[in-house]
């Protein structure tokens, strides 16, 4: 219960967007409307695989208009700890999961002028919220979505139907990238601009924005991470007196969650500090994967955000 | 449950007071014999039953004679209700959040039947029947927020989101413990609490704005506050210290009993789905001494509280001219006999 309200939800519809991309639509398996949430928002998405609980974000697409059904959209990622491969290859139809409340933290600036969206890749899908609220409330606003090719804009045609020429995309196939160097200094005072997409696209879009002089006030990215795995190690609560092992497939939240302990939580990406916890001692390297933690106190050693970031070493003990 | 609703006033001849079951309900703020800050933040969940934390928007027996109140503040300064336009879709949530708790929990006085965007609000109490189109304002006589708050109790501030920090960008306030809306308006969360005293090394309000900043819809919570007031005077503000200033050298030993009040401001602030703002409620209650002392525990420990009070907040929280009076008519409802744990009378 750390993590917030709970909504059990039933699987009702799934479409494959392109090769990699499923989008799912979910409904309260109660019938009840589900919560209204502001563009941006995500839900952490619980899937009980056979072994242990699977625990990912995913951005909100949209709430139908009955209040019936959420979309997200899911990119097959074979890499990473296994939440998204599940959704791939053992949601179905019916298939009950668990999701939070909605969370924001990658809100539109409500005090903007104009604004800028800008979306990598599956980074589209809050991207994707944001223009259907600009849109509601007859903003100003511009919407450029680069993808590997056409069969992989899950949300191109969509897009362009819905926003029409305020819509360019860009397509790496054909060798086109979002020109931000001529995109960015020419925007009127007040714009605000917003990212989401593959680390190395949020860093070039944010640093041209430096360089055309926007203030860093001005310029927001979400940069949700999937925790990534790593070597097994040995894990104690310090409190709670208990010892465990953290294997290469979990996350340390994960782990801390298998034992029972309620361990706090909200984004699960990195992102928005609530999970930080305090370092008892580490035997080993802390491998500090988030967003939140200043450089001085990841070097510290004192804190470590157990949703996204583990030990490369022996023992972690922890105040928990 | 229906609520008798009193008629009653909070200035010029101050006929305002407490029945037995409303100082029985009273939010006393004091859970041990001393007070000191702290972030006293929990989860605004349901209260004991008749509590005034029983249901999340409370409506008691002032309910008629405050709105009235409000309506004659408002009148004479319109400042007091302010909204930046950026703020339109979180007025509409607020429209929602009250009127939803309201109908919910008080179906006797009000009722709301919605039909897709169509809503139709009925407040029995104050005798308004009104259909109107949810997110269009041009379907109510007035704002959604001046509207929604003209007919529900406490001061609401809407708080925006945005560059890691709350911003002051709308609100109606006229019950306020000597604060003004109108000055505060577009500050961030730092800046409205830059007054107050000691707090700040204390590292309260930075703790208390990163535990905002997460603040997660379906997940309400709150706080209490207090100061004192002499006179039963919901609108002690900045604007109209000239009006109430005075009353705190009126105070004498004859008088302490019917003229000091008890202020306690039950604060709750809750996400906002729409919009991602936040609402920050303020409810003002208002006890006598003599209504207090009606409840032994209480007595006691409302004595050794301003007795021991520093004097930094003896002075933040304007006391200073009657805190001594008001100690010695307490003293005299305290036996020295343990008090309790926890805010409820024995």
């Amino acid at each position: 219960m750390s993590g917030g309200v709970e909504i059990p939800v039933r699987v009702v519809a799934i479409e494959q967007a392109t090769p990699t991309v499923k989008r799912f639509s979910l409904a309260a398996r109660d019938g009840s409307p589900l919560p209204v949430f502001s563009a941006g928002a995500h839900v952490v998405v619980a899937m009980d695989a056979d072994d242990r609980r699977i625990k990912n974000p995913y951005s909100l697409i949209d709430r139908s208009a009955d209040g019936s059904t959420y979309r997200i959209g899911v990119l097959r990622t074979p890499q990473s700890r296994g939440g998204s491969v599940f959704m791939h290859d053992r949601v179905a139809v019916g298939s009950e999961l668990t999701i939070t409340m909605p969370v924001n933290l990658f809100p539109l600036n409500r005090t903007g002028r104009k604004h800028l969206l800008v979306a990598g890749g599956i980074g589209v899908t809050p991207i994707y919220a944001m223009a259907e609220e600009l849109a509601r409330q007859s903003v100003p606003y511009e919407i450029h979505y680069a993808m590997r090719d056409a069969a992989h804009g899950a949300f191109a045609d969509e897009l362009v139907a819905r926003h029409g020429d305020k819509v360019r995309l860009y397509r790496d196939d054909a060798r086109e990238v979002i020109a931000v160097d001529r995109i960015l200094p020419n925007q009127p005072l007040g714009t605000h601009l917003y990212v989401c997409g593959p680390e190395g696209m949020i860093n070039a879009i944010l640093a041209g924005g430096r360089a055309a002089g926007w203030p860093e006030e001005n310029l927001h990215a979400e940069r949700f991470l999937a925790p990534p795995g790593g070597s097994p190690f040995a894990l104690t609560l310090a409190k709670a007196g208990i010892t465990t092992e953290v294997r290469g497939d979990q996350s340390l939240l994960e782990a801390i969650e298998a034992t029972g302990v309620d361990a706090p939580f909200l984004c699960r990406g990195g992102a928005c500090g609530q999970c930080e916890t305090k370092v008892v001692s580490a035997d080993g390297e802390l491998v500090h994967n988030d967003h939140f933690l200043s450089d001085e106190e990841k070097a510290s050693g004192a804190k470590i955000m157990t949703c996204v970031s583990r030990l490369q070493g022996r023992e972690l003990v922890l105040d928990l | 449950m229906t609520i008798q609703f009193k008629n009653e006033t909070f200035r010029d001849d101050f006929t305002f007071s407490n029945s037995p079951e409303a100082i029985h309900r009273f939010p006393f703020p004091f859970d041990k014999d001393q007070y000191m800050y702290a972030v006293n933040i929990e989860q605004h969940m349901p209260g004991p039953a008749k509590s005034a934390t029983e249901f999340p928007i409370d409506i008691d027996e002032h309910y008629v004679s405050e709105m009235r109140d409000r309506a004659l503040v408002l009148k004479a300064d319109p400042l007091r209700c302010q909204s930046q336009p950026h703020m339109i879709t979180a007025e509409w949530d607020l429209v929602e959040l009250l009127m939803e708790s309201m109908a919910k929990h008080y179906p006797e006085h009000f009722t709301l039947t919605r039909d897709g965007d169509r809503w139709h609000w009925i407040n029995r109490p104050l005798e308004i029947d009104q259909t109107f189109t949810f997110g269009d304002a041009a379907t109510l006589p007035l704002p959604p927020m001046e509207y929604v708050t003209r007919q529900c109790q406490g001061d609401f501030c809407l708080l925006d989101q945005r560059n890691d920090n709350l911003w002051m960008d709308a609100g109606i306030v006229t019950t306020q413990a000597d604060w003004s809306l109108d000055f505060d308006m577009g500050m961030n969360f730092m800046e409205w609490h830059g007054p107050v005293p000691l707090a700040h090394d204390m590292g309260v309000f930075d703790r208390a704005l990163k535990f905002l900043l997460n603040l997660q819809q379906g997940r309400p919570v709150r706080r209490l506050n207090w100061t004192m007031t002499v006179n039963p005077r919901l609108d002690t503000s900045p604007e109209n210290y000239h009006a109430w200033g005075i009353d705190r050298t009126t105070v004498t030993p004859e008088n302490v009993g019917d003229k000091v009040h008890l202020r306690v401001e039950l604060q709750a602030l809750w996400r906002l789905p729409r919009s991602n703002a936040i609402v920050f409620s303020i409810r003002c209650y208002l006890i006598k001494m003599e209504e207090l002392v009606t409840i032994p525990k209480w007595g006691r420990r409302l004595h050794r509280v301003l007795r021991d009070l520093p004097p930094e907040l003896v002075d933040y929280k304007g006391l200073t001219r009657f805190r001594d009076t008001t100690v010695d008519y307490l003293a005299r409802h305290d036996d020295g006999a343990p008090t309790s744990p926890g805010f409820f009378p024995d």
